[in-house]
């Protein structure tokens, strides 16, 4: 478990970032992190592995006090998966950026092939394993440094926008991916801004603003809000407005999802005259 | 005004060292004042077409070009992305990348001051490009401490600046909350709509952007596989399938139609959505 208890961070150049932040994130749990630029998502983020250290409050991996700890050590257990690739990568090959981790971490060679293999076959690289990372599409160059990753097996995962430059299919992918490793009891931590996707996966969805946490609950209640939504510089799912409009039609206001959607909509219609 | 702002003719392009073409045999044409999206699975070549629309290759990326571009009539063989700037600015994904300057003031100016225009011409273009973007109270301060979305406009500003014919913006909202991603996609459409300017937008995202384009081309493997306005490229059963991440109301009545609903034309927004349901609704009841 991450458990964070009035975590507050200020930058050395005065800025407050994070302001009182409770927050508890458990084993299989899937969290999506929402709000506005400069919110402080990222900055939260960094302090599950130890990169940050709190300014005041305190925050525990495995009960652990992260003030205690170096970044290599948490890094076993939590996994970060920045948003630009390009601050990540410095290998010649994809094959050896996912290596890395795994070397460092002192892993036989034969084990790091077939984890390196496991995962480029995972994330659909099989092709570009002796490519340059830095030669990739932007879209691909993150799914490596997902991969980089990956292959260490961290206990938790924390993806800063994970679906920039991703297509639909790629999306989806991702999406099974993650629920993949909940059902595997691992927790999952996803920051975006991709509104349509949280919709998609509905995981408990925790908004800041300025650095507090101004809501915390189910994908459907808090997308659903138009208050929320307004607060945390969101849009509404399109479904999630659809349903605002047609209210008057008996539509249930927390659909999020277009499939849900349908059925709702198929239902109605099939009741006749 | 009429007539062509780009003519793309067989082209294909290769990157040094790369073992497959990023683009294969692509044409196209996009008139003068036009809003079209660009868009496909990721690696499909997108990022590639559009440096081919400012010169970028093959001037600056190695590798080989088969086929011509013409903008504005000029071949982007025989013109410098210097040259080409006056007429075609590029907005990236990150506006991080495109601001340098320790003021968002400097950062507009500096496109009209490298282009050599004299001191009033730049002051007047500067004054322009920052009112257009609404970044008139934030001139003086360094870009870095503003918003996301003050960024985004602050690059799209600088680009103004240098009063492009058209202007490519690959992926610009990628790294915006929501509702910085709707205000800069309408203040494209602005752009577009008010100045005439022409409008070539590289997205993934398609449920904002989709309601302002008149055109949509679908790349996938370096090819244009679809073209055409965008409801009725989104009612394809292929478009899905290639991962097209087409807006969530226009997926919803492609599947109602699957299951037998009668959906004449696919919507883009929501509020087209809503009235057609309704109409079904109240014909039901």
């Amino acid at each position: 478990m991450i458990e964070i208890e009035g975590l507050a961070f200020k930058y050395p150049n005065g800025v407050l970032a994070l302001d009182d932040v409770n927050l508890k994130i458990g084993e299989g749990e899937f969290l999506a992190l929402m709000g506005e630029n400069g919110a402080g998502k990222t900055t939260l983020i960094k302090h599950f592995n130890g990169l940050l250290k709190p300014t005041a409050g305190v925050v525990r991996v495995d009960g652990l006090d992260t003030r205690h700890l170096s970044v290599a050590s948490l890094s076993r257990k939590v996994g970060l998966v920045f948003q630009n690739p390009d601050h990540q990568f410095f290998c010649e090959t994809v094959r050896e950026e996912i290596s890395f981790g795994l070397l460092n971490f002192g892993y036989p060679r034969h084990m790091i092939e077939k984890r390196v293999n496991q995962v480029l076959r995972m994330l659909d690289l099989e092709r570009y394993s002796e490519s340059s990372p830095f030669a990739l599409s932007g879209g691909e160059k993150k799914r490596v440094a997902l991969a980089s990753v990956l292959a260490w097996n961290p206990k938790y995962l924390v993806l800063d926008e994970p679906t920039i430059g991703q297509d639909a299919l790629q999306k989806e992918r991702l999406r099974n991916f993650i629920i993949q490793l909940i059902t595997q009891g691992k927790c999952v931590v996803v920051v975006s801004h991709d509104v349509e996707f949280v919709a998609e996966c509905k995981p408990r969805v925790v908004v800041l603003s300025k650095g507090r946490i101004i809501a915390d609950g189910p994908a459907h209640k808090i997308l659903s809000s138009e208050e929320v939504v307004g607060r945390g510089s969101l849009i509404m799912p399109q479904i999630a407005e659809l349903m605002k409009l047609l209210k008057k039609h008996g539509f249930p206001a927390e659909v999020i999802d277009v499939y849900t959607a349908c059925m709702e909509i198929q239902k109605r219609m099939s009741r006749g005259p | 005004m009429g007539g062509l702002a780009v003519r793309v003719d067989g082209l294909s392009f290769t990157y040094a060292g790369s073992p497959f073409p990023a683009l294969r045999e692509v044409s196209l044409k996009i008139e003068r004042g036009e809003f079209i999206i660009i868009t496909g699975p990721s690696g499909c070549g997108k990022s590639t077409l559009c440096r081919c629309l400012n010169g970028l290759i093959p001037h600056f990326y190695p590798g080989k070009m088969e086929g011509n571009v013409e903008v504005f009539g000029m071949n982007t063989r025989f013109y410098t992305p210097k040259h080409l700037a006056r007429f075609v600015g590029l907005v990236f994904q990150n506006p991080e990348n495109q601001l340098f300057s320790l003021s968002v003031e400097g950062d507009v100016a500096f496109g009209p001051e490298n282009l050599g225009f004299p001191r009033e011409e730049t002051v007047k273009r500067v004054e322009e490009a920052l009112s257009l973007m609404g970044l008139k109270e934030v001139r003086d301060r360094a870009p870095y401490e503003l918003s996301g979305g003050q960024q985004q406009r602050a690059a799209i500003a600088s680009i103004l600046a240098m009063r492009p014919e058209m202007v490519v913006l690959d992926e610009p909202t990628s790294f915006l909350d929501p509702r910085s991603s709707l205000d800069i996609i309408e203040a494209i459409s602005f752009l577009n709509r008010r100045l005439g300017i022409t409008v070539v937008l590289v997205e993934h995202r398609l449920d904002i952007a989709s309601r302002f384009a008149d055109k949509i081309y679908i790349l996938d493997e370096g090819r244009i596989v679809d073209e055409g306005p965008p409801h009725q490229v989104y009612g394809r059963r292929e478009t899905l399938l290639l991962g097209v991440g087409v807006p969530r109301i226009s997926l919803l009545f492609q599947l109602l139609r699957e299951r037998g609903i009668p959906v004449k034309e696919i919507p883009l927004t929501v509020k087209e959505g809503a009235e057609k349901l309704e109409a079904f609704l109240v014909d039901r009841n």
